[in-house]
């Protein structure tokens, strides 16, 4: 009975288990068709060699601001028309041979991951000697995907020491710069901001739409209330 | 014009108006119905969405291992409107699931499944049963990796049934793992099998209910007594009063339903799950397999109950159990009262406790079992090795949970019939 109680009282300080890398907030705003179309030029200069968006189509990018020619010259390499879906120019068998892993088709990852960790993944690459890659990820640990934008953003060395203040399983992350990139701090995180807003409209496209037809939704369905009140007030005036 | 085209009617088929007016115009309901009342058209209004919706979903779904994912990704995407109906469809499942926790509640709280009326509720059980079902099977269709290692786990329990288990859960899934055989029955069973019966279901449950007439928040009969002009002092034709009644609690409900469809489809990972919209692989197990939360509960009372003989078969067994015995609910509340208005402090505080344990079950079967915490008992003393199995914190609340869970039930015939009650008036009154 004694260790039973001993037990319950013992609930508060009960060890919780190590959280990971926490995660920074995406500043994306879905509005920003300047960012959007930002981001659609890294994805397709970075990322499409090898990570398709199979379910997205070349013409889809429109919602983006882009008129149908600027989608041909300057997103449209390995696609003949527009209404082509965003693949990638291999088959992902060979990917698998030649990575250890296909790398994965990227139309919802904002929706399985969310963009608030797309945001932090791409900016804590480090080199680690230890990988076939030669780079690590301090969100995703021994990722088998190389850093596709460490000329934006140069190269990193990353110590993990355990907090001595922090208590149990907290550790501090330390990040020193081993060469510079093309972009500033300021700059490639700014890049990556639009890189994940792509991500994220590409995950659903029909978020911009749902909205304002949520706003008009409500409001018809208002304007039924009023209705559907007096109704039923008029009804019920007479039961006592 | 209209009344000439009737009479035809009427006087070739007397049946529709007979009818009509025997479950509307002429269909006497209680007056004093209040809030908890709405949630059975609610659930009706639901089973059509979800009828109507899923009939358009089936125009661009396929039932096939290697096209499912994609093909719902094209309904997002490439179908007009289609985002909207798979929406509608997703957020109707959920909608379905709260409409009827609402509506049982309410049996609980006024006494609605007691005599006359056990066969409304064990028809009402039934529905349940088959919408838990129907749950099941269509979540199997986005086939995604919770789809997928969902069904997996749910299959798999069936497994644990002592001799006939792997058979059965062979049979169930028609392949040594979950795979296109089993996406192409459950596509079967789920827009065709389980919407038959769950609409025999909802016939028998509301002419069943029609027979014995309606209960109220008072659990007095409000067809005894009549005026001087001959009609019920506390009873009103359901057709227009409950009608128009109901017709402003579903605009209210479509309200809330549309905020949750146009501005938060996903409910934060509730409504769908966010692993969801990564494609089944069967190589890769999540870290993490939960199921949708309006299985939650359950799937903690399964957690919790711990393994014997390496079997989880305990665990299926009480799983089962807590669902199978809302059945006998009728008979093990023997309160001479019905609604919890007149009931006393026993059966209020029990209920009370056990709304509680529902929640917290329904939270900690979302969540890992670790997401309390851990005791600090150490392996090597007396606790950890004989008494303590896990030292999950959230695995012995669950527990505690369950234990609670259960004694609602087992406890009922006792507590019930000890319990001080209140008279109950002759005639219903308002609050």
């Amino acid at each position: 009975m004694k260790k039973l109680l001993a037990l319950i009282l013992a609930a508060p300080i009960v060890v919780f288990a190590s959280e990971g890398y926490r995660l920074d907030r995406s500043p994306h705003d879905a509005r920003d068709l300047v960012s959007l179309q930002s981001g659609a030029r890294t994805y397709v200069n970075y990322c499409l060699g090898c990570h398709g968006l199979q379910y997205v189509r070349y013409g889809g990018l429109k919602d983006l601001g882009l008129s149908e020619a600027q989608i041909r010259d300057n997103l449209m390499f390995t696609a003949e028309k527009v209404g082509e879906p965003i693949k990638i120019a291999f088959n992902p068998k060979d990917a698998k041979a030649w990575f250890g892993v296909a790398p994965p088709d990227l139309s919802v990852v904002a929706r399985s991951r969310g963009a608030d960790w797309l945001y932090t993944y791409l900016r804590t690459f480090y080199r680690d000697p230890k990988t076939v890659t030669g780079w690590n990820n301090a969100v995703f640990p021994n990722v088998a995907m190389p850093h596709a934008l460490w000329t934006l953003q140069g190269q990193r060395a990353l110590e993990v020491v355990a907090d001595k203040e922090g208590g149990h399983g907290r550790v501090q992350y330390k990040w020193s710069e081993i060469s510079k990139g093309t972009q500033t701090a300021a700059e490639y995180d700014a890049t990556v901001r639009d890189l994940v807003n792509f991500l994220a409209y590409v995950g659903e496209p029909a978020a911009v739409y749902r909205r304002p037809i949520g706003i008009v939704a409500l409001f018809v369905l208002g304007v039924l209330f009023i209705f559907a009140y007096l109704l039923k007030k008029e009804y019920w005036k007479d039961v006592k | 014009m209209v009344a000439r085209l009737w009479q035809w009617f009427d006087s070739r088929m007397p049946t529709v108006g007979a009818e009509w007016r025997k479950h509307a115009a002429e269909y006497y309901a209680p007056k004093n119905f209040n809030f908890w009342y709405f949630f059975g058209s609610l659930a009706l209004l639901v089973l059509v969405i979800q009828i109507v919706s899923g009939i358009f979903l089936t125009m661009n779904y396929k039932p096939d291992a290697n096209l499912a994912f994609g093909s719902v990704e094209y309904i997002m995407r490439d179908v007009p409107g289609g985002w909207l109906i798979r929406y509608i469809h997703s957020t109707g499942a959920s909608a379905f699931f709260i409409v009827v926790y609402l509506h049982m509640f309410r049996a609980l709280l006024y006494g609605s499944h007691k005599e006359p009326r056990e066969l409304v509720w064990i028809f009402g059980v039934l529905i349940y049963l088959t919408l838990m079902g129907e749950a099941f099977f269509g979540y199997l269709l986005p086939w995604g990796q919770m789809s997928y290692w969902g069904a997996q786990v749910i299959v798999n329990l069936f497994g644990t049934v002592p001799f006939i288990g792997p058979d059965l859960a062979l049979w169930i899934r028609g392949d040594y793992v979950v795979s296109d055989a089993t996406l192409n029955r459950f596509f079967a069973l789920h827009v065709i099998a389980l919407p038959l019966v769950l609409l025999g279901l909802v016939v028998a449950h509301l002419l069943a209910l029609h027979d014995v007439g309606s209960n109220n928040p008072d659990g007095v009969d409000a067809k005894r007594l009549k005026g001087p002009d001959g009609h019920y002092l506390d009873a009103i034709p359901f057709h227009p009063y409950y009608t128009v009644k109901d017709l402003l609690g579903s605009v209210v409900f479509l309200a809330i339903f549309c905020g949750v469809l146009f501005f938060v489809p996903e409910v934060g990972g509730y409504f769908l799950e966010y692993n969801n919209f990564v494609p089944a692989d069967p190589l890769k197990t999540p870290e993490h397999i939960a199921p949708v939360w309006y299985f939650t509960p359950f799937y903690s009372i399964l957690r919790a109950v711990p393994p014997l003989f390496h079997s989880q078969f305990p665990g299926v067994l009480a799983m089962g159990i807590a669902t199978l015995i809302l059945f006998f609910l009728p008979w093990l509340d023997r309160a001479a009262v019905k609604s919890i208005r007149y009931r006393g402090t026993l059966y209020k505080s029990w209920l009370a406790a056990f709304v509680v344990v529902f929640l917290i079950l329904g939270y900690l079967g979302t969540e890992p079992t670790t997401v309390w915490g851990q005791f600090p008992v150490s392996d090597d003393s007396f606790l950890g090795k004989y008494i303590v199995d896990t030292k999950d914190v959230a695995t012995w609340v669950a527990r505690v949970c369950t234990v609670v869970y259960f004694l609602f039930f087992f406890l009922m015939p006792w507590y019930t019939a000890r319990d001080k009650v209140k008279p109950v008036p002759e005639r219903v009154v308002w609050h």
